[in-house]
């Protein structure tokens, strides 16, 4: 019986990749190993192997093929002696082929909120307040490559800079950041480290104290646990317990928050953690134009920066304005969207289910003010309360643990500051009080969904 | 790896001798005087003190050059004095006083030096060696011919982050020595009841780093020593690790009874292997100085310590208005 060749997930994010070349034709047999074709995803090319033995029927995706949904049938197998006619009873039939059923479950359940928005930025993305030179012009680029571009620049501009991480050189960086950059910097200023965080954690802080500016970067925020310790009491502290003779200029930064079914250990969000330490500052950007113009300033800091990045925004495409040195203070919140009815706070990865709470809000009549607070420490809670103040009412959203959480802060923060203005209690939405569940279904659960804000909003306006 | 073979007696110099005398015989007093004031309630928390020490840092700051660093642990006074900072500033400090080098806010334990190179003052048991070889990281990374010391305890040999510098530091040659200062006690541990391999010179072998163990009680050994570890990193061939064998005379800390050792046996160190006794003899015996030349110097000593109590009890404790100063810098 002939079966589809579907187009494979090769990472816990992948969405689509593009079909770089083929290395078998049709009517060419395979041996399960064999090497079928190569596959571009955003990070990597890689080889893609039969499982089955057969005969290649039909190529249905040609050389290359761009923008490839994960799941696509992308060739038949034939079984030996089989006719080229036939074609697959039902469609995806196979899943020992590509693992195909956790990938589809990934694309249709847990990714639908978090990525349907991928290729185009949401329609609420225009943010409002932007103070941008008349006649700025953009250009489309990933969180990935502003994040790139941003490291580059500072290296360029200061010799003092350096990168050093797990696979941050020969490997190009484990989720692709470091593109090229070994290639411009050569081994010394881009530094493969062993797996030891603890240790070259704490090998940075003293290059920093020592006056040069390393950039750290964890593969994922959840390794930085074993270098907490150089992190909060040497990094944090010795500016204090030296009465301000030491400088720690260092910018601590990597994946954090939960990918895509990666489960406990690899899904923390520790944006919350980071926030509580004097001594730090935490930033936490959502669109590739924060995340650029934030870690050229964070690198420029002189005090040590935990710069919260996140795998699933990796990808994810924004318009990025075309000016030479674009830089973000840190410590000032964005207005994305402004709105009468509701304030919606929130940062990072949260912004998705916040915009697109705020679009179906509006189709319902009920405009949501949205707030990216981009950095968390220090906190810009002065735009909150302004908006607070406006409109009454506000609902926050993070995808960290509810309990001593950032919206549990700024909840404090409006009580104290804005009490007699709200009509209402403020809402958390928050990932939910248990450790990342892998089974597919659950994850979706104990992460914060646009739902949950969309009906948060709604409890908070009386609807 | 070098064996424990005794190093080569450096040649006897009476000026570099008197020094020697001088500067062990400050920390000493420095530290007595301390535990004296913490025993007044004038001194709070944790207390460190060095005396037994004193030929470490004092042998090892000889090979010493302009921009070299030194990083230690929480028992950090004698080091500080060794590479010339103020007694006054360092007292005041254990004081809490505003004159103090962290303006009173770190303590016995935090304190620092930008002009003298001394980068702390650490309270967590060897977080200091990571540190140590990023300083060294620097060194390696701006292509000068410094070296930094980081100083560790046998209790701190054990910690797992050591391991992962020593791997790194040898990787990368960083022009790092690393001082293991064996004063045979972790806080109440014997060496014996919490090292599998008591030898901790060697524990750089897996890492390809040459060690060597050394008499820390006797001040040229010290020297010697540090010298050829010194010109082993500043050739460009990495780390160096010396195991300086001591013994601390008070408990960890103020507040240790030190009940996990006997009178008698810090007695016998005492009376067979301190430091400034040795030194002491050296200059005597060897004619280099009479008692009286000694007496002159113990006096000028005190002189110093005197001084550095007064200030450190004279000093105003920091403004109110410093509890918010000093978190963070101002971005330029």
């Amino acid at each position: 019986m002939a079966i589809n060749i579907l187009m494979p997930a090769l990472s816990p994010t992948m969405e689509e990749g593009n079909l770089a070349k083929w290395l078998v034709k049709e009517g060419d047999s395979v041996e399960s190993g064999d090497i079928l074709c190569e596959i571009e995803t955003d990070k990597a090319t890689m080889e893609f192997e039969a499982v089955d033995e057969g005969v290649i029927g039909k190529i249905l995706v040609a050389d290359g093929s761009e923008g490839v949904k994960v799941n696509t049938p992308i060739a038949v197998l034939l079984e030996e002696g089989e006719s080229a006619d036939a074609t697959p009873s039902t469609a995806p039939a196979t899943t020992e082929e590509t693992t195909g059923k956790t990938t589809e479950e990934i694309t249709e359940e847990t990714l639908t909120e978090a990525e349907a928005p991928a290729a185009t930025a949401p329609v609420a993305s225009t943010p409002v307040e932007q103070d941008l030179p008349a006649g700025t012009t953009f250009k489309s680029q990933t969180v990935r490559e502003a994040i790139r571009d941003a490291m580059s620049e500072e290296m360029r501009r200061s010799e003092d800079v350096f990168l050093m991480g797990e696979e941050v050189a020969q490997y190009e960086g484990a989720y692709k950041v470091s593109q090229g950059m070994l290639d411009e910097f050569g081994p010394k200023r881009v530094i493969d480290t062993p797996i030891t965080e603890h240790g070259f954690t704490g090998i940075a802080v003293g290059a920093a104290f020592a006056g040069l500016n390393p950039i750290v970067e964890f593969m994922t925020f959840n390794f930085a646990m074993q270098a907490l310790d150089q992190i909060v009491n040497s990094a944090a502290k010795t500016r204090y317990m030296s009465g301000g003779q030491m400088t720690c200029p260092i910018v601590f930064r990597g994946a954090n928050g939960a990918a895509s079914r990666v489960g406990a250990q690899h899904s923390h969000d520790y944006a919350s953690m980071y926030a509580q330490i004097p001594g730090l500052k935490v930033v936490m950007p959502y669109s590739a134009d924060d995340y650029k113009g934030l870690l050229k300033s964070a690198i420029r800091d002189p005090n040590p920066v935990i710069f919260l990045e996140n795998e699933i925004l990796y990808g994810r495409s924004f318009d990025v304005p075309e000016i030479e040195d674009y830089t973000v203070p840190i410590g000032k919140a964005r207005i994305w969207r402004e709105g009468d009815d509701v304030t919606i706070v929130s940062f990072g990865i949260g912004m998705q289910y916040a915009l697109e709470a705020a679009d179906k809000l509006a189709e319902e009549g009920i405009s949501a003010e949205v707030i990216d607070l981009r950095t968390l420490r220090p906190m810009d809670t002065e735009t909150v309360i302004k908006s607070v103040m406006k409109t009454n009412r506000c609902v926050t959203v993070e995808e960290g643990f509810p309990v001593v959480s950032i919206g549990g802060h700024i909840s404090a923060t409006i009580m104290q500051e804005a009490f007699d203005y709200l009509d209402a209690p403020v809402i958390n939405c928050t990932g939910k009080d248990v450790p990342m569940p892998y089974a597919a279904n659950l994850e979706k659960l104990a992460l914060v969904t646009t739902d949950e804000v969309i009906a948060a909003v709604k409890s908070v306006t009386y609807r | 790896m070098a064996a424990a073979k005794k190093p080569k007696k450096a040649n006897l110099d009476k000026d570099e001798l008197l020094d020697f005398y001088r500067e062990m015989l400050l920390i000493r007093r420095f530290e007595e005087k301390a535990g004296q004031l913490y025993g007044m309630g004038l001194i709070g928390g944790f207390c460190h003190l060095y005396i037994g020490q004193e030929a470490i840092v004092v042998g090892l700051e000889a090979s010493a050059i302009e921009g070299d660093q030194r990083v230690t642990s929480y028992r950090d006074h004698g080091h500080m004095l060794a590479c010339g900072m103020d007694p006054k500033g360092v007292m005041a400090e254990l004081t809490g006083r505003e004159g103090g080098y962290s303006r009173g806010k770190g303590g016995s334990m935090h304190m620092f030096s930008r002009e003298k190179n001394f980068y702390g003052g650490h309270g967590i048991v060897g977080a200091q060696v990571p540190i140590g070889a990023g300083l060294a990281f620097a060194n390696w990374y701006r292509g000068n011919d410094n070296v930094s010391f980081a100083y560790f305890g046998d209790g701190a040999a054990n910690q797992g982050q050591v391991y992962e510098t020593f791997n790194m530091a040898s990787l990368w040659k960083l022009p790092c020595v690393f001082v293991i200062e064996n004063n045979k006690y972790a806080m109440g541990t014997s060496l014996q009841r919490g090292s599998s391999t008591p030898e901790l010179y060697t524990r750089g072998a897996a890492f390809g780093i040459p060690g060597e163990a050394v008499d820390g009680m006797d001040v040229l050994a010290v020297k010697a020593a540090g010298a050829k570890a010194v010109a082993h990193c500043r050739s460009g061939k990495g780390p160096y690790i010396l195991e300086m064998n001591t013994y601390r005379y008070r408990g960890h800390s103020m507040s240790d009874p030190a009940k996990y050792r006997t009178r008698e046996e810090v007695q016998k160190v005492k009376d067979e292997r301190d430091p400034i006794d040795h030194v002491r003899e050296l200059l005597v015996g060897g004619k280099h100085a009479t008692e009286a030349d000694l007496k002159a110097i113990d006096k000028e000593i005190k002189k110093v310590v005197i001084e550095a109590a007064d200030f450190a009890t004279q000093s105003p404790e920091p403004e109110l208005s410093e509890l918010y100063t000093d978190i963070l810098a101002e971005a330029n």
